[in-house]
């Protein structure tokens, strides 16, 4: 079951012998339209019945006042301030992606390492300025800040590191090669939560929703359960019904669109190839390359910055990635330990 | 706004405020349209745009005046949609005087009473010797003649002449005397441009704190995208309003969008942004009490008769569909009233109460204070966090011996009196409180049936997806109820004063659990015939309501919507499955136009001004205007038609008026009448601003409402001894993730959670100069109240120079309010506010205020109320400080230059 990095893996529900496999669903995430309405947020926890989070107490970082994705929260909008010089950084960094040679296509970022060190002299040639322009080609005019906005959700990778350490078969890949948990079967013991990534999965340690003045609620309402794992499940029941996922069909900017990963990755490279005409060098995927660690993502985003600026991790390695390496290792390790034994025997019986 | 190719979003924070429309701003942006925000804040409308042009809050008429100055001096104005569709070549009276002339006040100002004659601003209606011979001749009657009714028939302070008429201006008839060489120095077009000349971009750097770099940005940006091939839009919302001389903002917008020819054009236009579901709804079927529905003014005490009214609002020889005011107040009345509305009783007229004063929100929280109201109904409003000077609200709710609260959860408007914020200070004991507080629950929206009208005038259907639980109720239920339950009280007075209530039309069908069917209402709104063969058929079109009680209708401007018995506000075909205009997907009022005046969408000989920018045109084969849209003009007149003498209403439109509401079919860059405050925007400070007046020695705008109370301090400006003690602007605004004072959004903990603290936001340099860390206490002092709040310390907000000083801004939402009944609570933002307002519209001015900030909680108790006290104290207030009209010349002119007369002319 456990994939390898590097391998290609078209469909993940093929690869879970699904025998009537659909196609695969995803998300594509435009940050450089999102406006930090949070509506995907609420859509999100109304669909799904979450509970609140936190302390209602306002953390001083930005509009974020959710913090983070966890067990409650399955889509989480970050709001990063920046400045000029952060805003040359990131289209510098975003060019030197395209100087690679893969324009538009949105190469990894895990692999821009070397991207920061790109001379920024490249960056600052004037196009920053506020003098009017009515090019096509101009670089926007506002870089003196910026403010960006990203919803961010769970990858519904490829090769899913939860599902791959999940004991009891809790999590699984539906027949839309997305992960989701099964809230019957989990039992809480919280190896998935260590195995992601992203750092998406969490086990939710209490609450039920409470509305103060409470209005009649269906009978058949899903109560959230306390202790077993939970993240977003693409809205599983929801796709079952051909319905759109409650943060899609809510985007107001349609800065969050879902549909087959296939359509979602070549609008994705469309739009991308689109801003960096606009001279937006900055734009870059996350979540396109079949090459990356976890074999690609079912969510892909369009970011205005390098992954870490997002929270997002650089280099996403699914940790059971190493495992036929390690298994490799440890038969060895076993054998020689085997021969130590029995060579220890052998000796012994000699005496 | 999609069909935009440059979008000017000022004094409105879209995205964040209006998120779902801003979807087409988005589709703009994606056809390649350029966005510039123009706000005090970077917010998320900022976000996108392609531009931030900070601006000093307040200062906006300054910023476009001197975009007019720009179009005129550099001869950027669409000359042929100017010279056709405008008022520019109309002369104007030779007694009226400029600001340029007065030192910032226009001819006709009266200090005593505060107010402006306006007859000097009329059109001239004698033929002058220095009128070209080719100057048409006059018709009797002409915009702004003296002898127009309610021209200045003064009421107290708060009365404002713009609700005496309908939305289409004052009455007037026909042409005035034109110059269409536009040379006369009497015509709109040089009063214009000598009015404007000192607004440069000099200015614009001096007042705004804008740079000169950003103006010529903002300048070039809406100049290259105007004209025949391109349009650029404006989008405001309170933003602009809520102002002193909020109305004028927005006339200066409409200059320049005249001049540039974005008016009734596709992507054109200037998007005025209502704030939630239905406030467009409130106005046209309105909750104010100058308005009756449809834009009818409410009647005045001293209109006697039918025919006074009617011929108050318009007369039968002025151009265009206001002309027809009798046929659109007879059938309203003969909706109201039936069978008791006929010709030998003014049709039931005298039912209506009559306006002996202004009305306004603030004048009965005055009167509720002196103890002349007794009960007060508040529905879908929480006036104890959402109004202005937050107190004041508080303090006259306890003067009254009943209200009633409808909401949908126990709300600080019903709480106020156990644990409002003058509970803890002292100043209100609970058990001396003998205001008896009646709590109501309210439907939600999806537990009613209905119609919503958005910003664009679109009704919408919503349909009841589940009933209400408990005893929730909805308003149309509730009043259907009340109604019933006051006839039923009263079925056997004599007394006359009851007839109005039991002789409404008061039957509606209702269904299993008593509610009343909402459609039946709508179909009341649009009207049906009364006679004839068509007897209570639904009426299709405005132009077929009559004043002669053949017709009935409820809304003139609705009627439409339920044509042929269909309920057109439920039309829901997709967007993919229609074309752009999308005429198939709800209603728009009137008779479903999605751009109103189109008739300029083409050029004076019936053509599109371009391919690209196409949407009605006249079909010479079928001898007919056609096109996408719906055309806003009678259908059959020809472009050339000369309407002929003696002709009044839609007759007397001739091929070239497309503004078929103004008197005079033209767009007015000039408003001869309506303006209480002027015939042109000229800028004046807010009532508390940290710089004096750059242009005018006339700081304030003259005709502002003035409540001078202790209670309602107003802080020194700039100049005034005492100035010192409030150094700091502030502004208040909305976030995307509240709901107005909260009563829909603090109670839910998914909306709580998102912006569970009131916050206040700074810049750096600001947080610098006053010790304030990040996410950590302030206190905000005003001349009102001291609350305090979490800082937010961010880039967003810029330090500008405006002055010649550092102008501070302080960025507070209004969501939170103090109680112990919502999920979040918190100090209101609103109670730092004072209460000024608009002459125009009376419109507190609640986007700019003077305030202090120092680190740290406040105080508890009675020290809270210490703590303001000792600041009025030090800056030395009284209730006069800041509140006078007029700005006392011999104390400014000395040291300023006077103005240069005809400089930057030409």
């Amino acid at each position: 079951m456990t994939a390898q990095p590097g391998r290609q893996v078209a469909n993940p529900t093929a690869d879970a012998h699904y025998e009537h496999p659909h196609s695969r669903r995803g998300f594509f995430t435009d940050t450089s339209i999102c406006i930090g309405c949070k509506a995907c947020e609420v859509a999100c926890k109304e669909w799904n019945r979450n509970p609140a989070d936190g302390d209602y107490e306002i953390l001083g970082s930005s509009y974020d006042n959710t913090g983070a994705l966890g067990a409650n929260t399955w889509r989480h909008v970050a709001f990063i301030e920046q400045d000029r010089e952060r805003i040359e950084q990131a289209r510098s960094s975003g060019r030197a992606l395209v100087d690679l040679g893969m324009p538009g296509v949105g190469p990894p970022p895990a692999r821009t390492g070397s991207a920061r060190t790109a001379p920024s002299a490249t960056a600052s040639t004037g196009e920053t300025g506020g003098a009017p322009s009515s090019e096509g080609t101009a670089p926007p005019d506002s870089p003196e800040f910026r403010w960006l906005m990203s919803s961010d959700v769970c990858k519904h990778c490829t090769n899913a590191g939860c599902l791959d350490v999940c004991p009891t078969g809790a999590l699984f890949r539906t027949e839309y090669g997305t992960v989701v948990v099964q809230e019957d079967v989990c039992n809480g013991c919280g190896t998935c939560v260590a195995g992601c990534p992203f750092g998406v999965i969490e086990r939710r340690t209490d609450g039920l929703v409470t509305t103060p003045p409470s209005r009649d609620l269906p009978a058949s309402v899903k109560r959230p359960q306390t202790g077993i794992a939970q993240k977003c499940t693409l809205c599983y029941d929801r796709m079952k019904d051909d319905e759109t996922p409650a943060c899609a069909k809510t985007c107001p900017t349609t800065s969050i669109k879902y549909g087959r990963r296939e359509e979602m990755l070549s609008t994705a490279r469309e739009r991308v190839a689109q801003l960096h005409e606009q001279g937006m060098t900055e734009a870059r995927l996350y979540g396109a390359n079949p090459d990356d660690g976890v074999g690609g993502t079912g969510s892909i985003f369009l970011l205005l910055d390098e992954p870490e600026v997002y929270g997002l991790p650089p280099d996403p390695r699914v940790p059971t990635a190493d495992l036929p390496r390690m298994f490799k290792r440890a038969g060895l390790a076993m054998a020689g330990m085997v021969a130590a034994t029995a060579t220890a025997f052998a000796l012994g019986g000699r005496r | 706004m999609a069909n935009a190719d440059c979008i000017v979003i000022q004094g409105s924070n879209m995205a964040e405020c209006h998120p779902v429309g801003f979807q087409w701003v988005s589709e703009a942006k994606a056809r390649g349209a350029r966005i510039i925000h123009v706000d005090p804040r970077f917010t998320r409308t900022t976000a996108i745009a392609d531009k931030h042009v900070p601006i000093r809050a307040g200062s906006d008429v300054v910023l476009l005046g001197a975009l007019i100055n720009y179009v005129l001096t550099h001869d950027l104005w669409f000359e042929e949609y100017v010279r056709a569709y405008t008022n520019a070549s109309f002369l104007i009276s030779e007694q009226f005087r400029d600001t340029e002339d007065l030192e910032g006040l226009f001819s006709g100002y009266d200090p005593s009473t505060g107010k402006y004659d306006p007859a000097s601003w009329a059109y001239q209606r004698e033929r002058r010797d220095s009128a070209p011979e080719d100057a048409q001749t006059d018709r009797p009657g002409d915009a702004g003649a003296p002898s127009d009714a309610s021209a200045h028939d003064g009421y107290g302070d708060g009365e404002a002449e713009g609700e005496s008429h309908g939305s289409g201006g004052p009455p007037a008839a026909s042409e005035p005397l034109r110059d269409e060489t536009l040379q006369d120095p009497s015509t709109v077009f040089q009063i214009l441009k000598r009015h404007y000349s000192r607004y440069t971009a000099e200015m614009v750097r001096e007042a705004c704190g804008i740079s000169e770099a950003d103006f010529e940005y903002l300048a070039r940006s809406i100049t290259e995208n105007s004209g025949r091939e391109r349009t650029t839009c404006f989008a405001y919302a309170v933003g602009w309003t809520q102002h002193t001389l909020g109305a004028q903002f927005i006339r200066t917008a409409s200059i320049l969008q005249l001049l540039l020819g974005n008016m009734g054009r596709p992507g054109g236009g200037i998007m005025a942004l209502r704030g939630h579901a239905s406030i467009q709804g409130s106005t046209d079927i309105p909750t104010l009490f100058n308005l009756l529905p449809g834009y009818l003014p409410m009647p005045k005490a001293e209109l006697e008769t039918v025919q006074d009214y009617i011929g108050a609002i318009a007369s039968k020889q002025q151009k265009g569909f206001w002309a027809n005011a009798d046929a659109y107040t007879v059938s309203l009345l003969k909706a109201w009233w039936g069978d008791a509305a006929q010709p030998d009783n003014d049709w039931a007229y005298d039912y209506l109460p009559r306006l002996t004063g202004a009305h306004g929100t603030y004048q009965t929280l005055t009167e509720m204070l002196a103890d002349e109201v007794e009960g007060y109904f508040i529905l879908g409003q929480n006036p104890a966090v959402g109004s202005a000077n937050g107190r004041m609200q508080r303090m006259a709710m306890s003067h009254l011996k009943w209200m009633v609260v409808r909401d949908f959860s126990l709300i600080e408007s019903a709480t106020w009196w156990k644990d409002g914020p003058e509970i803890d200070s002292g100043e209100l004991r609970t058990e001396e409180i003998d205001t008896e507080v009646f709590f109501f629950p309210a439907a939600t929206h999806v537990e009613k049936a209905g119609t919503f009208t958005q910003t664009q005038r679109l009704l919408q259907w919503r349909h009841q997806a589940v009933s209400p639980p408990g005893d929730c109720q909805s308003e149309l239920a509730f009043f259907y109820e009340l109604g019933l339950r006051i006839r039923e009280r009263l079925k056997d007075s004599g007394d006359p004063r009851d007839r109005p209530l039991l002789d409404l039309t008061w039957d509606y069908p209702v269904d299993d659990d008593g509610d009343p069917d909402a459609l039946a209402v709508l179909a009341e709104i649009n009207g049906r015939h009364l006679t004839g063969p068509d007897r209570g058929k639904p009426l299709s079109s405005y132009t077929q309501i009559k004043a002669d009680g053949s017709t009935e209708g409820g809304c003139w401007i609705y009627t439409g919507v339920y044509a042929d018995g269909v309920n057109h506000a439920a039309d829901r075909v997709p967007g993919q499955e229609q074309d752009e205009i999308a005429a198939k997907w709800g209603w728009a009022w009137p008779a479903n136009r999605r751009i109103l005046y189109n008739r300029a969408s083409a050029d004076p000989q019936g053509k599109p001004w371009s391919e690209r920018k196409k949407l009605v045109w006249w079909d010479e084969a079928a001898r007919k205007w056609t096109g996408d849209d719906i055309p806003d003009f009678p259908v059959d007149r020809a472009p050339g038609t000369e309407a002929p003498d003696g002709s009044g209403g839609p007759d007397a439109l001739d091929g070239d008026d497309p503004f078929i509401m103004q008197a005079d079919g033209k767009g007015w860059l000039f408003a001869p009448k309506g303006m209480v405050d002027g015939p042109l925007p000229a800028h004046y400070e807010p009532q508390e601003s940290p710089v004096r007046n750059p242009l005018y020695a006339q700081q304030p705008n003259a005709t502002r409402e003035l409540f001078p109370r202790w209670d309602n301090l107003t802080a020194a400006s700039r100049g005034v001894p005492g100035a010192e003690v409030y150094p700091y602007m502030f502004t208040t605004y909305r976030l995307t993730e509240q709901h107005t004072a909260g009563g829909m959004s603090r109670w839910l903990p998914y909306l709580a959670e998102l912006q569970p603290e009131m916050f206040c936001e700074v810049s750096p340099e600001l947080a610098a100069e006053r010790g304030l860390e990040q996410n950590g206490w302030a206190t905000l002092v005003s001349p009102r109240a001291a609350i305090e709040a979490k800082v937010l310390i961010t880039e967003r907000m810029t330090p500008l120079e405006s002055g010649g000083r550092t102008v501070h801004q302080i960025g507070l939402p209004y969501h939170w309010g103090v109680g112990r009944e919502a999920v979040v609570s918190g100090d209101a933002a609103n109670d730092l506010l004072g209460i000024t307002l608009d002459p125009n519209v009376h419109i507190q001015e609640s986007k700019v205020g003077l305030c202090d900030i120092r680190p740290g909680r406040r105080p508890r108790g009675a020290a809270l109320v210490d703590m303001v006290t000792e600041y009025q104290q030090r800056a030395g207030l009284t209730p006069q400080t800041g509140n006078e009209r007029v700005t006392d010349p011999a104390r400014e002119l000395p040291g300023r230059e006077l103005p240069a007369g005809e400089e930057g002319q030409g």
